[in-house]
């Protein structure tokens, strides 16, 4: 049974068309990434999954239940890291389970095992500002979960990182995703890192945006380091360029 | 320990520019270059302190008390009138060159009216206190509202936050340094607002005492009365900053 299910979605923004008969399905513990040149309405798909959007046709289904429109359903992690500035770490990581209505004591309770697990120990006490760029995304992230352990939306999570970082981080992903079982829904414009990362892609073209392509990426998991550098990541990195 | 030593000179030069001063002040009353009933030693002043040390006090905590009191109650009707503009748009449109104008009413014009309307008690004097101070109060509050981050608030929104909670954890604590800042001035409006008003009729009070000895011609009162005033203000302004240390622990760290 599919977990997020988005079909027929078209969205206009006053006048303008922006996304036009979205389908794609997302099933449990899968990675799936989806893939487009910027303006492309990548970030507007996920302002619609989110429910921060209402589409003009289509509709978002979490385990069969409606929720187009619903903002609250789904984790989602934006682009930047959106800490708080004024809150510890801790108290930021907690915010999700704060808005439920949860105590302040209960919530830093709930979400201290997961430090370690993310690579967030020691950081409890600090601020933001305090942090690394990586270090900031890994809260961000468990902020992310904390909010639902079912489906979370990644909206280019790693891209202002530097290269260096980045690689660390998709290794670090990559292995905590083994951990925790979400299912993610990633937008990227770097394709070494969706054929990495992704157990299918979408390929999102064209203005208004359309699912041109559904790649489905065979190499199993746990993946070995060195795959981005094997015959077949070639293979479908060519298929994709073709495609774009 | 290295990092101390410039913050030790930069305490110490003002200070020493201000002992230069009163010493420059004091070698030209004593040499006879200004006469004294005109301009006092700063010896006389100091003495004109002592003297009337105890009813000073007694002024000084009159004056403070209506201070605090206008401008508690200006921060509150400065933090409701905010908060109200930021939800209700058409509020903000309607309210804010009001709010502006209540700013180019001269101070010392309507405190005589205040007087004759609410009489030589407290209440007139609160109410100036109250006028002078929601202004800074209300913009800055208002402007650290809307200066809050979309995406920060988009992002609380698919949370399934609701505006009160976004107005909680976002729009509150991100007002907080630019509220501080207009705290900073608020204080000393406070305490120049409650001397103003003083002098228009009350009777104790800091302003009350200077119109007395005034009257009097004690230059040297009247110069310790100043100088007691200046520092009430510099005290407020050292409490509000250490308030702001106190309730802003994250912007200590990267100071």
């Amino acid at each position: 049974m599919a977990e997020l299910e988005v079909s027929g979605i078209t969205f206009a923004y006053e006048e303008t068309p922006v996304l036009e008969d979205v389908t794609l399905a997302l099933h449990e513990h899968e990675l799936v990434s989806i893939l487009g040149a910027s303006g492309c309405g990548k970030t507007t798909l996920f302002h619609i999954i989110s429910g921060l959007h209402k589409p003009q046709q289509g509709k978002v289904s979490l385990n069969g239940k409606d929720i187009t429109g619903c903002p609250g359903q789904v984790s989602y992690m934006m682009q930047k890291d959106l800490l708080l500035p004024y809150r510890t770490i801790e108290d930021n990581v907690s915010l999700p389970l704060l808005l439920k209505g949860e105590k302040k004591k209960e919530a830093r309770k709930k979400v201290s095992p997961y430090f370690e697990e993310f690579g967030l120990e020691g950081t409890q006490k600090k601020y933001p500002r305090q942090l690394s760029g990586g270090m900031r995304q890994r809260a961000a992230l468990l902020r992310t979960y904390m909010f639902s352990k079912d489906v979370a939306l990644l909206d280019e999570p790693f891209s202002a990182l530097d290269t260096l970082t980045k690689s660390e981080m998709h290794r670090w992903y990559l292995d905590v995703m083994d951990k925790i079982h979400l299912s993610t829904l990633f937008i990227t414009h770097d394709i070494d890192e969706a054929i990495l990362l992704s157990d299918r892609i979408y390929l999102l073209t064209g203005k208004p945006g359309r699912v041109t392509e559904e790649i489905v990426i065979e190499e199993p998991r746990p993946r070995k380091r060195e795959f981005n550098l094997t015959e077949e990541f070639l293979e479908y990195k060519r298929r994709i360029l073709e495609r774009l | 320990m290295k990092r101390k030593s410039p913050s030790i000179t930069s305490k110490l030069l003002p200070a020493a520019a201000v002992l230069l001063l009163l010493a420059l002040w004091q070698t030209a009353s004593t040499a006879g270059l200004v006469p004294g009933f005109l301009l006092p030693s700063p010896v006389e002043v100091a003495k004109a302190f002592a003297e009337d040390f105890p009813l000073l006090m007694d002024n000084a905590w009159v004056t403070l008390l209506e201070a605090f009191i206008g401008l508690a109650a200006g921060i509150l009707i400065g933090f409701v009138t905010a908060v109200l503009m930021d939800c209700f748009t058409w509020l903000y449109s309607a309210v804010y060159p009001l709010i502006v104008l209540t700013q180019t009413v001269p101070t010392v014009a309507i405190a005589p009216l205040l007087v004759l309307w609410f009489g030589y008690e407290m209440l007139p004097k609160v109410i100036l206190i109250v006028i002078v101070t929601f202004f800074p109060i209300t913009v800055s509050l208002l402007d650290g509202f809307r200066a809050a981050d979309q995406d920060t608030i988009s992002l609380l929104r698919s949370m399934g936050a609701s505006r009160a909670q976004i107005f909680r954890y976002v729009k509150f604590p991100g007002a907080l340094s630019s509220f501080f800042a207009s705290l900073r001035i608020s204080v000393s409006y406070a305490v120049v607002g409650a001397v103003i008003s003083e002098w228009l009729g009350g009777f104790n009070g800091l302003g009350v005492y200077m119109t007395r000895v005034k009257k009097a011609f004690s230059f040297d009162k009247m110069f310790a009365v100043i100088f007691l005033i200046s520092a009430i203000s510099l005290l407020l302004m050292w409490g509000v900053n250490l308030l702001q240390r106190i309730s802003m622990p994250w912007e200590e760290e990267h100071r």
